[in-house]
């Protein structure tokens, strides 16, 4: 399955590339379709009360009552699978000087063009923004859903709460659909392999070697050749 | 809007002129409570209760003749006691019947994302579909008078009805019927906003209360229930009647400028990312070069 060696994409298939090396613990992946399915299920429910014109959204999950029930109650599991992934990865997630440069030179990556990027650890700068930023809103969607949940738990004194709550609560939850869409689009069809990953937990020595090279050579304890 | 259909514009077969048209009939129909004429005695409490089929609640006594701090899911109707200290030392006992104030500009309206849990009525009456409400709470939230209360048993949000049932068909609501002294009334919004007004002005000029005034803000585009009180400049005085209630801002912002802004970055997402799908396409792996593939 060669191509031919004129495009800067020539690809030759060998034994060693397809070898698997471990990415993603059992524990890791239940855990991230745990988040997964919690989190599609606030964004189904949450859209049907955001617009009029996505309200019958709450017809697919049992209807109005039933999705207002449910939504909270889904976004405290959510909020336990993001609490979980706070656990098992944010060791993984410091941003350091690579990820810097690599996020200044974010357009090549946009445009396919990698190998003009700085080696990457197991989770790029990317994936360490989007990490962040779902933990993030995590709190703040937590925090100001309690609100919406028993509003009249905030006593009318301070009903400031209740609007703020109101506008927050929609705001993050905007941003975590923009953070969502790339994040699902990038693992499923954008990335070769990464969707597999998720799924059997391993990836081909080419995949780490190719997105994710410190990382490749910190897991496989390969020595780097010097360039 | 029963009205509507007795009134008539064309007659077949018929000599002369349509008797009746051209009428200017009037739908908007408003409640007016004077309260500087109100006893306290809470008959128009019972008469909610009665009328609405709940049981009488248990109290909550506060240093007060206040039946319970706020309106309930279930208490629709409740007069707030405040003693007032007037500026001679003298002391006032200001009582005001609170329930929905029925807004030409309804908060609870804007902020309901259920279909047609909410309707307002020609007449001006704002009333809660609970078969469709789904027990959000959104409306508490857009209410600036703190009417709407969540039932958790019932798991959606109750309150006055203005009696739409009794209303509709001629009769007035069941606090008007109950009232002994008459501080209540019930007619169309122009006939009770001069009626206030009249006894606005009654207070002012004979009974010395040179700030007397009517409640009927602006900031909600009016009511369908409207007050008489004593001191217009302090609304606050009579249990928190609020000086300027609006939709609250960031309810127009959720519901306005946010929505459509957030609308269109969604599907501009998804376009996007459809467009750098065709334009760039898939990420693939590339072959690690053979002077690293050296078993180390």
């Amino acid at each position: 399955m060669s191509t031919t060696d004129t495009t800067p994409r020539a690809r030759t298939t060998s034994a060693f590339d397809e070898e698997l090396i471990p990415r993603y613990t059992m524990v890791e992946r239940v855990n991230h379709w745990f988040g997964a399915i919690t989190y599609t299920y606030c964004l189904i429910t949450g859209l049907a009360f955001w617009t009029p014109y996505l309200y019958w959204m709450a017809a697919i999950v049992g209807g109005g009552p039933t999705a207002r029930f449910w939504h909270p109650w889904f976004g405290i599991f959510f909020t336990v699978s993001q609490f979980l992934m706070f656990l098992h990865w944010s060791g993984d997630m410091e941003v350091d000087n690579d990820d810097r440069v690599w996020a200044d030179n974010i357009q090549a990556y946009i445009e396919n063009e990698d190998d003009k990027l700085p080696p990457v650890g197991r989770f790029n700068w990317g994936q360490k923004l989007y990490f962040w930023g779902m933990v993030g809103s995590t709190i703040l969607l937590l925090l100001s859903g309690f609100m919406l949940w028993y509003v009249e738990a905030v006593p009318w004194s301070i009903h400031i709460l209740r609007y703020v709550a109101i506008l927050v609560h929609a705001s993050v939850a905007l941003i975590t659909i923009g953070l969502f869409l790339i994040h699902v689009y990038m693992s499923t069809i954008l990335e070769e392999g990464s969707f597999g990953s998720m799924i059997h937990g391993s990836v081909t020595r080419a995949w780490a070697w190719t997105f994710h090279r410190k990382w490749y050579y910190k897991v496989t304890g390969r020595a780097r050749p010097t360039e | 809007m029963s009205q509507a259909s007795t009134e008539i514009v064309r007659i077949s077969g018929h000599a002369g002129t349509v008797p009746g048209a051209g009428l200017n009939r009037e739908y908007q129909v408003c409640k007016l409570v004077d309260t500087t004429t109100c006893i306290g005695c809470k008959a128009c409490e019972v008469a909610c209760l009665e009328w609405n089929g709940y049981t009488f609640s248990e109290t909550k006594f506060d240093n007060s003749y206040q039946t319970m701090p706020e309106t309930a899911w279930n208490y629709w109707n409740l007069i707030k006691f405040n003693e007032h200290e007037r500026d001679d030392g003298t002391m006032m006992l200001l009582m005001r019947k609170d329930q929905c104030m029925h807004c030409e500009d309804p908060g609870c309206l804007a902020a309901c994302p259920a279909d047609a849990a909410i309707v307002q009525y020609a007449n001006g009456i704002v009333d809660f579909q609970e078969a469709h409400c789904i027990g959000c709470g959104y409306c508490i939230t857009g209410c600036p008078f703190n009417i709407p209360k969540f039932s958790p048993t019932a798991r959606k949000v109750f309150k006055c009805t203005l009696c739409n049932d009794r209303v509709s068909v001629g009769l007035e609501p069941a606090c008007i019927k109950a009232c002994p002294t008459g501080c209540l009334h019930f007619g169309t919004k122009s006939e009770m906003k001069e009626l206030a007004e009249t006894r606005a002005d009654q207070l002012r000029s004979q009974s010395g209360f040179p700030d007397a005034g009517v409640y009927d803000p602006v900031g909600v585009s009016g009511t369908h229930v409207i007050y008489v009180l004593h001191d217009a400049k302090n609304p606050e005085l009579y249990g928190g009647l609020p000086r300027d209630p609006h939709i609250p801002l960031s309810v127009r912002l959720w519901k306005g400028p946010l929505k459509w802004l957030g609308n269109l970055a969604m599907l501009g997402g998804l376009v996007g990312l459809a467009l750098h799908y065709m334009r760039i396409g898939p990420k693939k792996e590339e072959p690690i070069p053979p002077e690293d593939r050296k078993p180390s």
